[in-house]
């Protein structure tokens, strides 16, 4: 797969590789995330799914490979630049700003989409006032469409865990996003709440236009949702398909499970 | 310090048990044994023990009318026994009590602002105060003023971004020099002249009027910022404090040894004599005249006015413009406390990776915060240049840096009121208050008769070092902090850095 190959999606990321040291945790893995789907990337614990998250953020620059957004490389851009671009993102532990309210952090997301400097701020202009005032009206939709409208001026550590990984959300979308990456999002939710964080994510896509990709250990959530899933394991891509497909591959099972108990299925003939 | 940690650790639990009437009779009853016993010690110390008692149970009684009954009769005591000044004080600290909540945060600032500018009028008709003595002079109040203004300046990068400065003197002594240059006989071969007072026109060296020069200060200390910061500040944490640290003992050094710039006999600095004198501040007659006298036309030449009894020197003009400048910098931090810019500085100070994610760019953001809080530094620098009529290597130490950051620290790191406090109070120590205080404790305490002979100025910095000891061990968010501020002493904040150091500031 080449990485002029961009039609229809939005992110092509070529031969991405990534060294630690000696350790090679993502192995000339290549991807690729079509507009207006949800993809989830799954794999066991250490396959490296975060570290290509990272990638792909700017947070780490990838040892060899191209990242290319819309067509454009970023490569090794900076985080800010990347998602000026337009990829918005959460963390796998919930990385908030602690001490300000949920509104201020979603206003902290806007920061590249909107224009006032530090010159027409102290003096206020008409222009800076309209900016504030709309950005100010955008960000209470956006705790709005996240369930959130109530406790926007609740301080983001005191609001319940499932509400924090709301406000992440609402936080990413902030950005603009035409891609947003959800890194374990349902990670400490309860079962009721990630059933309702699956339908969130399927109605972000319909209505917004979106495209996700997301990192997910839970099952449910990944069938739901998902219109591919990818698997990593050892920092290389072992298998990618419709979730059914997916769920049948022996090396993915055999990735989570265990050689032995791919045996052991075959035995019983299940597989 | 030990018995107030026994205190804190076995007394406090105990008297907590007790019933609320009893805790209060101990209190009062304690209170008032204590001014008796002060005022035998020293009168103006027992007042005002018995003053901010009364303030405080007072303030607990119930609304009306019992409350302004209480203050009346207390007013009254206190003109009665003579002491009419700490007597009005008191009707304005009741009076301030009776705005309603919401007019408040509007109220006290204003008034704040009237008792500042008014200072120089009652300023020596005002009593004593116990221990430290007589009210600062308004030549100290130009210096605690200016303190004051480096102080906010720090704290925007210290308070807001999160950034440790421990260099900010090198920012204050760009600004003194920058206006030491344009306005004194430095550059004498030269003979430029634009707007300066007090200078004949055939005057060797550069002149330029002080309002150019403040700004001129301000931008090349900002520019100055901008080349030390983009270097630095992709460090982190300690490694940025100690970058800082560096800056902060080469510009001192270079202002010391300038007298023969790398040896090509240029004197940029005088060296160690300094550069003195500078020219007077000042409107000029034009201005004067068109105010109808109110801007004066040269500072130093002032003033003939006399108002409410009190013959106005030219130290209030300098009292008054530095009040100026301290509001210009307190609305502008204040403006951008509150702005797209002042968001993204706290989020960097919550988590940067999180910001970087959020659209922030790290250095440029970085980067604007420490230029704005040099720009603040090197006009404080350049107007007590101009006040003082000089600049010296000597005033440049990096003892400075850490006395402004102890006044950050001290007042509440972020909270600007906090940090106004702070600054004020630690200013007024050091230039009149550890006098006093060694004055008082020579003069009043003895034992038998041994009496000590305490040069307590010297002590400063052992001071400075206990009272920033006690305010980390009982108050680490400062005297008046910020919400947020508050928090992250007590909780902390998560800061593992996920980045690549190599990666950490680039910017695209």
């Amino acid at each position: 797969m080449s990485a002029t190959e961009t039609d229809g999606n939005i992110l092509v990321a070529a031969g991405v590789r990534k060294e630690f040291g000696g350790l090679v945790a993502v192995n000339d893995v290549d991807f690729t995330v079509p507009r207006g789907k949800v993809i989830s990337l799954i794999g066991p614990n250490g396959a490296g799914k975060t570290t290509f998250f990272n990638m792909l953020t700017g947070v780490y620059k990838p040892t060899a490979g191209t990242v290319t957004l819309l067509g454009e490389d970023v490569t090794g851009k900076p985080p800010h630049a990347i998602t000026a671009r337009g990829i918005g993102r959460t963390f796998q532990n919930i990385r908030l700003f602690q001490n300000m309210t949920a509104l201020e952090n979603v206003l902290v997301g806007m920061h590249a989409r909107l224009k006032s400097n530090l010159f027409n701020s102290i003096i206020r202009t008409p222009g800076v006032r309209r900016e504030e005032s709309r950005a100010r009206e955008h960000a209470l939709e956006l705790l709005e469409y996240t369930g959130l409208r109530r406790q926007w001026q609740t301080t983001a550590k005191n609001l319940p865990y499932g509400d924090q990984r709301r406000l992440e959300v609402a936080r990413a979308l902030a950005t603009e996003p035409q891609l947003l990456l959800l890194d374990e999002p349902t990670a400490g939710m309860n079962p009721q709440e990630s059933a309702e964080f699956t339908s969130f994510v399927g109605h972000a896509r319909d209505e917004r236009g979106l495209t996700v990709l997301m990192i997910e250990h839970d099952m449910r959530v990944v069938m739901g949702v998902s219109d591919r899933v990818s698997v990593l394991d050892y920092g290389e891509k072992i298998a990618e398909g419709t979730p059914r497909e997916v769920q049948k591959n022996e090396r993915v099972i055999e990735a989570y499970l265990g050689k032995a108990a791919v045996e052991d299925m075959k035995r019983q003939g299940l597989s | 310090m030990v018995l107030l940690l026994l205190w804190k650790r076995f007394g406090l639990p105990r008297y907590r048990a007790l019933p609320q009437q009893t805790r209060w009779a101990i209190a009062m009853g304690a209170e008032l044994l204590l001014a008796i016993l002060l005022f035998f010690v020293d009168h103006s110390l027992g007042y005002a023990v018995a003053a901010v008692s009364a303030l405080y149970w007072i303030h607990r009684l119930p609304r009306l009318p019992w409350r302004l009954v209480g203050q009346s009769v207390v007013v009254a005591i206190f003109l009665i026994t003579g002491v009419p000044s700490l007597a009005v004080a008191l009707a304005i600290a009741f009076a301030v009590f009776w705005v309603p909540q919401r007019y408040r945060t509007w109220a006290l600032p204003v008034l704040a602002i009237l008792l500042a500018i008014l200072y120089p009028f009652y300023q020596a008709k005002m009593f004593t105060i116990p221990v430290f003595g007589v009210w600062p002079d308004v030549a100290t109040g130009v210096v605690m003023l200016v303190f004051i203004m480096m102080a906010v300046g720090l704290n925007i990068v210290v308070g807001y971004a999160g950034l440790l400065d421990l260099g900010y003197v090198a920012f204050y002594a760009m600004g003194a020099y920058t206006a030491a240059w344009f306005s004194s006989l430095q550059f004498a071969k030269h003979n430029f002249h634009l707007g300066a007072i007090g200078t004949t026109p055939n005057l060797p060296g550069i002149h330029i009027t002080i309002w150019l020069l403040l700004l001129l200060a301000g931008v090349t200390t900002a520019l100055a910022g901008i080349i030390i910061g983009l270097p630095t500040l992709r460090l982190r944490g300690d490694y940025l404090a100690i970058v800082t640290l560096g800056f902060g003992e080469i510009l001192p050094q270079i202002a010391r040894n300038g007298d023969n710039l790398f040896g090509t006999g240029f004197n940029l600095t005088n060296g160690p004599n300094g550069i003195t004198p500078l020219d007077s501040l000042g409107f000029g007659n034009g201005i004067s005249h068109a105010t109808g006298g109110l801007l004066p036309a040269n500072y130093l030449q002032c003033c003939n006015a006399h108002y409410l009894g009190h013959q106005v020197q030219s130290t209030d003009v300098f009292f008054w413009t530095a009040i100026v400048l301290l509001l210009f910098t307190v609305f502008c931090s204040l403006r951008l406390q509150y702005s797209r810019l002042g968001r993204a500085w706290i989020a960097i100070r919550e988590d940067e990776t999180a910001a970087a994610a959020m659209g922030v760019p790290l250095m440029r953001t970085k980067t604007w915060a420490y230029a704005t809080g040099a720009f603040f530094g090197g006009i404080a620098g350049a107007y007590y240049a101009s006040f003082k009529s000089a600049t010296f290597p000597g005033d440049f130490f990096f003892n400075i840096s850490v006395f402004i950051l102890c006044m950050v620290i001290l007042g509440g790191m972020g909270n600007i009121w906090g940090v106004i406090v702070g600054a004020g109070f630690l200013a007024y120590l050091d230039r009149e208050g550890l006098a006093n205080t060694g004055a008082w404790v020579n003069a009043n305490i003895h034992v038998g008769h041994w009496h000590p002979n305490l040069d307590v100025p010297l002590y400063a910095s052992g001071i400075y070092g206990l009272i920033i000891l006690i305010v980390m061990l009982f108050r680490p968010e400062g005297l008046i902090p910020s919400r947020r501020v508050a928090a992250e002493m007590h909780e902390g904040v998560h800061d593992e850095p996920l980045y690549e150091s190599v990666h950490a500031g680039a910017e695209a």
